[in-house]
């Protein structure tokens, strides 16, 4: 069921990078880690579709999700710079019912990140805030340098909250000044063994592009991670 | 078959058309080599007229979805069956 969207909103989150805030009445509310189908019609009738993560927990009807303009991309630049407020465009769902977080389930989530596979994980960090939730939560964020962060301001505010999650950054190509790990891609190393949590066995919320998710998972299962609490969801080429 | 590839994440919108509950946590057997998983961790190739969908354990087709105009196709050939959670 398609339903319209209307754009009340937006945020840049890094320069090639902007938050939608779509409006959408009688949207049935969705859970972190769901995400939207975004279809365009053009005048002659020629449709695109495209999925996207949703960033946020739902608010009175308005969803959020955050687009990455990819140049040659045939959606994204239009939704990114083509798209003004008060234009529509048409949504399906929300979609998806495996990677996904319940707030509620026991074991501690660990969250690691690709680039924008921020995005849905961000989705549970938020919701995990908006139900006052104490489920330890861990977030390795991957991002070629600090500017390139998403939700950066938010982020750091989180990291600050006694009750928030504990956030880690690996930097892939240029790192801060005094870090103490010089900017390469994620590692073994980067991730921590099963058991920090002390709160029952950890389930592993992993999104970024394909070649990210593969490295993370096998380095996540050989750490002792149980592989089938470790959840996966791959950017692929037809997602811009 | 490249590593152009998403994860059957990406199945849950179209086939949001067909069934009433979400089929990507359902979990599949595959009739080529017996791996058990979710839908959603299969390896959607979606550079067909079409979207199909491999085991991640031996790469056979375990399901195809293609829209025409006016139907849909869903072939099922490759699974053994579906374990749907209610």
């Amino acid at each position: 069921m398609w339903r319209t969207a209307t754009l009340v909103a937006t945020r840049d989150e890094t320069p090639d990078a902007r938050t939608l805030v779509l409006d959408v009445p009688g949207w049935p509310g969705h859970l972190g880690g769901q995400h939207v189908d975004v279809r365009l019609t053009a005048e002659d009738g020629y449709q695109a579709t495209r999925s996207y993560s949703l960033a946020a927990p739902v608010d009175h009807d308005r969803v959020e999700v955050t687009v990455q303009r990819v140049a040659d991309g045939e959606v994204s630049p239009y939704l990114t710079d083509g798209l003004s407020l008060g234009d529509a465009v048409e949504v399906r769902g929300p979609a998806g019912g495996w990677f996904v977080w319940r707030p509620g389930e026991p074991g501690g989530v660990l969250l690691v990140a690709g680039g924008s596979g921020i995005v849905p994980l961000m989705a549970m960090i938020r919701a995990r805030r908006a139900v006052g939730s104490a489920t330890p939560f861990r977030l390795i964020y991957s991002v070629r340098s600090p500017g390139e962060r998403y939700y950066a301001a938010e982020l750091d505010q989180l990291a600050d909250e006694a009750d928030g999650p504990e956030l880690a950054y690996v930097y892939t190509r240029s790192a801060p000044a005094g870090s103490n790990r010089e900017a390469a891609r994620i590692g073994a190393a980067d991730l921590p063994p099963p058991g920090w949590s002390r709160d029952g066995e950890e389930t592993c919320f992993v999104c970024g592009p394909t070649s990210f998710v593969e490295v993370v998972a096998a380095s996540l299962v050989s750490h002792g991670y149980d592989p089938r609490r470790i959840k996966a969801e791959r950017f692929g080429p037809s997602g811009q | 078959m490249t590593d152009d590839y998403q994860d059957g994440n990406a199945l849950a919108g179209p086939l949001q058309e067909i069934f009433a509950v979400d089929l990507t946590s359902a979990v599949g057997r595959c009739s080529h080599c017996g791996l058990t998983g979710a839908v959603a961790t299969l390896r959607v190739y979606g550079r067909a007229p079409g979207l199909v969908a491999r085991c991640p354990g031996c790469g056979e087709v375990m399901l195809r979805l293609v829209q025409s105009a006016h139907s849909i196709w869903l072939d099922l050939t490759g699974t053994v069956r579906l374990q749907i959670p209610i």
